[in-house]
């Protein structure tokens, strides 16, 4: 697919498969076009108006930018941004904020949902005392797996992160990863980084962007220690970006 | 150099203080006149009492004040509020409306409110018949207020972060959820303050009020009544009444001050509470 930002071509005849139940890492220099991609992938793009998209993105054979309902896309494609987003609402409140979007009021079960979505983004012991409070006033970690959890409970098939990381200190980095590994058996994730080691880390799968074209993307084992780029060699040993 | 710079420093704080302190003590000078006077002609009679000649009592204007203050903001508030909603969230960017809309809000808001009373009297009163009465009034100075909730919920709405429309689409929430559950409750202080301010604004009009509500001292039966906002009493006291009038001034003058402060108070309680319901 090609993508153009009013003039501006930003992503350059990108083919990619995305495959379920693993990390795929998103690597590349500011600008290379690697959150434009994740972007279009659940049509946040829409929001952007010079946006033109040519070519195609699939979801379970599906064209997702044909006949389709783009909110219910949206929820079958959780995102996580690269700020802490919650709403200026209580914890309980920001979780349930996408179930009851889709039209579930029962109390009983957005209570299920919300302590199941919590837990799964293992944040539910640091917040069950204090579901009714404030959700800004969590440390950064703490928002940013609440954004996780938000993103679960409208019960996602895949999940795309933007970043998610990088307005956080290491330790809470440390936890959203472990997160990730462990979501991984449940969901597709696409993560989109800066942080070399977290793709090493934790992906299974990588692509390197640079000008908005995919230089090279296979798995990460392979790109990390046998680049067949030499443009991805320079990359990821940190001779440029 | 180094006290050159010092010199200019010292002297830049004594301005600020100096500003500061006069803006202070007028503000204060100018409440404890009006209290003083106030305080010293204060009589019951003169503030609840039936209005006569012999006793110029305000109690109709406080009544015909709280009508007008409602009926008009019940006017403008839904109005403004919506049409900022459309100028933010609806209407493309740059688009031409958007320009029209701000350019036509903005001479409006910029327009003395007499010119405002005069069209007002023509077209409520006379086109369509609704003479001089506070309906006449109210739709007056609801257009008045109409740029003013407008561009200041505007900031508002605009002062929310992208990050929170952004979450909400992408949990798959339509335009339609976003705007009315996450982005005006996000901007509900500034809509609050920003209807407050017009309070203020409908409490202190008199030159649009006496060309279309008119000065009939008198409780008004209906809403096609004519009677007199406190401020129009003041101004009419003040014209007519010579020293006995001052007095009456100095007293409604120090009724508004009140009314004005528990208006406030009332505002920040109901904002704070908006703003908590959202977040609970």
């Amino acid at each position: 697919m090609n993508l153009h930002y009013g003039a501006f071509h930003a992503l350059h005849n990108v083919n990619l498969g995305i495959d379920e139940n693993e990390i795929t890492a998103f690597i590349g220099p500011s600008g290379c076009g690697k959150s434009t991609l994740l972007k279009s992938l659940n049509r946040m793009n829409d929001l952007v108006q010079t946006c033109r998209i040519t070519g195609k993105i699939t979801l379970d054979g599906e064209d997702i930018y044909g006949n389709i309902d783009v909110n219910m896309l949206r929820k079958r494609m959780g995102m996580v941004f690269q700020k802490p987003n919650p709403f200026p609402m209580s914890i309980y409140d920001n979780v349930a904020y996408g179930p009851r979007t889709h039209g579930i009021k029962k109390k009983s079960e957005l209570d299920r949902i919300v302590e199941e979505s919590l837990k799964n983004a293992a944040i539910w012991d640091e917040v069950k005392d204090r579901l009714k409070k404030s959700a800004l006033a969590v440390s950064g970690g703490q928002q940013q797996r609440l954004c996780i959890a938000r993103a679960l409970a409208v019960k996602p098939e895949v999940l795309l992160l933007d970043e998610p990381t990088s307005a956080l200190d290491p330790i809470s980095t440390v936890k959203i990863e472990d997160l990730l590994l462990e979501l991984r058996e449940r969901y597709t994730i696409v993560i989109v980084t800066h942080n070399m080691g977290q793709a090493a880390r934790i992906s299974d799968k990588t692509a390197f962007f640079l000008h908005g074209e995919i230089v090279e993307s296979g798995l990460t084992m392979d790109i990390f220690s046998n680049p067949s780029d030499r443009k991805t060699e320079d990359y990821i040993t940190g001779r440029f970006g | 150099m180094a006290s050159r710079k010092n010199v200019f420093s010292i002297i830049l704080k004594v301005f600020v203080y100096l500003a500061m302190g006069v803006t202070v003590l007028s503000l204060a000078g100018i409440l404890s006149y009006i209290l003083v006077n106030g305080v010293k002609t204060f009589k019951w009679s003169l503030i609840f009492g039936k209005f006569s000649s012999q006793n110029p009592s305000m109690s109709f204007a406080i009544v015909t004040t709280c009508v007008t203050i409602f009926l008009t903001l019940l006017m403008a508030a839904p109005l403004s509020v919506f049409c900022a909603v459309y100028l933010t969230e609806y209407a493309k960017r740059g688009s031409k409306i958007v320009r029209y809309v701000r350019l036509a809000t903005e001479t409006l808001a910029g327009i003395p409110s007499i010119v405002f009373g005069l069209f007002g009297a023509i077209f409520f009163g006379t086109v369509l018949g609704f003479g001089y009465s506070i309906l006449t009034g109210c739709f007056t100075v609801a257009i008045m207020l109409l740029p003013v909730i407008i561009r200041q919920t505007e900031e508002a709405i605009k002062a929310v972060p992208d990050l929170y429309r952004e979450g909400s689409y992408g949990l798959g929430a339509s335009k339609l959820r976003t705007v009315f559950k996450i982005v005006v409750p996000s901007a509900a202080p500034g809509i609050v303050s920003a209807i407050i301010l017009s309070m203020g604004r409908i409490i202190g009009e008199t030159a649009a009020l006496i060309f279309t509500l008119g000065s009939v001292a008198q409780l008004p039966g209906s809403l096609l009544d004519s009677s007199r906002t406190l401020a129009v009493h003041m101004y009419i006291a003040t014209r007519d009444g010579g020293a006995a009038g001052r007095e009456v001034a100095f007293l409604t003058g120090t009724v508004l001050v009140f009314i004005i402060f528990l208006m406030n108070v009332a505002a920040s309680y109901i904002g704070g509470k908006v703003g908590k319901d959202f977040e609970n």
